[in-house]
This record gives C-alpha cells, sequence and structure tokens, in this order.
C-alpha cells in the first residue's frame, strides 16, 4: 500500500487535479461513449419495428 | 475438428457476423471490466511512487495505453479498409467505420492527458513537438475520415473514399512512433524496450494491464457499434425484419 490516510491519497502529492483530471475524463468519455452506442440501437430498433409494424398495417 | 472444414468466409457476411458479434461482446465486455479493475489497483495502490515525478507519474497509466490504442487502431481500421478496396467485401468498410470513433476518442485522450500532465512536468499544456504535432494529425486523420463518411449518401462509395483516406494516413503512425528517436523532443523516449525497461516492473505491469484493458474495450465498442452499422445499412432485408422482431 502506497498510502497513510485517505486525504494523502486524494492529494496525490500536491498533483491531485491533474491525475484526477486525465482519469475522470478518460472514464467520462468512456461512459459517453458506450451511452451513445446503447441509445444508437435503441433508436435503430425502435424505428425498425415502426417500419415493420406500418408495413403489417399496411398489407 | 479439421481446420479446413471451417467456413472462414462465412462471418465475412454482414448476417452471420451480426449474430457472432452479439455472442463475442459480454465476453469482451466482462474482459475489459476485470482487466481495468485489476489495472486502476495496480495504478493507484501497487506501483510505488516515481523518483523524479512524485505522484503526478500516475497519468502514465491512462496516457500510454491511450496513445498505443490510437495508433493500434488506425492500423486496425486501415487494414480492414484495404482488405475492403482489395476483396470487396461490405462487412471490411462497415468495421473500420465501427472503429473510427473509438480511434478518434483514444486520440483525443491521448493528447489531453499528455497536456494534463506536460503542464506540471514541462510548465506548459501544448509544445508543437514533433510527437505532439504528429499525434494531433492522427486526431485529424480519424475526424476527416468521419467527416467522409457522412458527406457520402452512398455507404458502399463512401467505404471506398474512406477507405483511401485511411490507408494513405498509415504513413503517420511510424512517425508518431518513431518521433521520440528521430527528432530532438521535448517528450520522452519509450517506456518499454524489450532489452531494457526504464521502469519499476510494478509499473510496467500496471501500464500492460491497463493497455489490455482499453484493448478489450475496444474491441467491445467495435463489436456493437458494427452491430448497429449492420443494421442500418441492412434494414431492408427479410433477416433484419426477422432479427428486430
Amino acid at each position: 500500500m502506497q498510502w497513510n490516510s485517505v486525504s494523502e491519497f486524494f492529494a496525490m502529492g500536491g498533483y491531485a487535479l491533474y491525475v484526477w483530471g486525465s482519469f475522470g475524463l478518460t472514464a467520462a468519455v468512456m461512459i459517453i461513449e458506450v451511452l451513445t452506442v446503447r441509445k444508437q440501437r435503441h433508436d435503430i430498433l425502435r424505428n425498425l419495428r415502426q417500419e415493420l409494424q406500418s408495413e403489417i398495417t399496411r398489407s | 475438428m479439421n481446420i479446413r472444414e471451417i467456413h472462414w468466409f462465412k462471418f465475412a457476411s454482414p448476417q452471420n457476423f451480426y449474430y457472432l458479434a452479439g455472442r463475442m461482446l459480454p465476453w469482451f465486455v466482462a474482459l475489459a471490466t476485470l482487466l481495468a479493475a485489476a489495472g486502476l489497483w495496480i495504478s493507484f495502490f501497487v506501483a510505488p511512487v516515481d523518483a523524479q515525478q512524485g505522484q503526478g507519474y500516475r497519468i502514465i497509466f491512462v496516457h500510454v495505453p491511450a496513445s498505443q490504442m490510437a495508433m493500434f487502431i488506425y492500423l486496425v481500421m486501415a487494414s480492414w479498409a484495404g482488405f475492403g478496396l482489395a476483396f470487396n467485401t461490405r462487412l471490411s468498410g462497415m468495421m473500420a467505420s465501427a472503429l473510427a470513433p473509438t480511434g478518434a476518442l483514444f486520440a483525443f485522450l491521448s493528447l489531453v492527458t499528455g497536456a494534463v500532465w506536460g503542464k506540471p512536468m514541462w510548465g506548459a499544456w501544448w509544445v508543437w513537438d514533433a510527437r505532439l504535432t504528429s499525434t494531433l494529425i492522427l486526431l485529424f486523420l480519424y475526424l476527416g475520415f468521419l467527416a467522409l463518411q457522412s458527406s457520402i449518401d452512398d455507404p458502399r462509395r463512401a467505404d471506398k473514399a474512406c477507405a483511401v483516406l485511411a490507408l494513405v494516413g498509415v504513413v503517420n503512425v511510424p512517425i508518431i512512433y518513431f518521433s521520440v528517436k528521430w527528432w530532438n523532443t521535448l517528450h520522452q523516449g519509450a517506456s518499454v524496450s524489450l532489452t531494457k525497461s526504464a521502469m519499476a516492473s510494478t509499473m510496467l505491469a500496471g501500464m500492460l494491464i491497463m493497455l489490455f484493458a482499453f484493448w478489450m474495450y475496444a474491441i467491445a465498442m467495435a463489436l456493437s457499434r458494427v452491430r448497429n452499422i449492420i443494421l442500418e445499412r441492412e434494414r431492408h432485408t427479410e433477416w433484419v425484419k426477422y432479427a428486430v422482431e
């Protein structure tokens, strides 16, 4: 273990903003990407189902 | 089973690949999650403090994997694109377009985490150094690929145009990789080499595990995005109607 206390861990030896900033940004970008692709899939499926439904009612 | 009995080109059809990707996806998600958890644990609790940079060096655990993935994804994307040009397989272009956004995000993360690392260590967010500039060009290549893709309506023509762009841009990847050797730069040299490594073994292990985590993440993203692309492009086929029901 590299740390003596929780506050020391969060302080990152004075580099808190830089270290947490870069890890936080990476995590945020990844989460946003996952959510975007998931929403895209949701929208595509909804559109396809609507198209299919209207085809069935027309025939 | 005899290896010749496997129908390799079976999965070159978007329909079969759609289902194959769906079955592979949970495994890559699980691997990415486990590796990221292990990598983060090593990054913050196992790897010792750096003698020169103190705790600030820990940015390396996201910066180096993100940069390597940005370059590696470009090579994979260009290979798919080249394969598509040579064999005219539809899935290749779809794979290339599925990889581009993830590659662009890694290039962006590489530049931003690099800037955040540069500020406390070099005293500047940005310098027009060979490695930084060539990485910026990599980001522009990705963005150019995406812009070109969305500007051409016919997806098959878009794939061909983008493939040419991707293949021309490949020349930039070795420039990034060797930039620290070819030019006198502010950026430090390679942290990892086969003969001697400049880092403590736990630092190296943490970095490699984070790299594998990012790798699995990129595969998972490419697979789930290619599934979306397949559904969109094959929307008028019978199997898609059957699949969404």
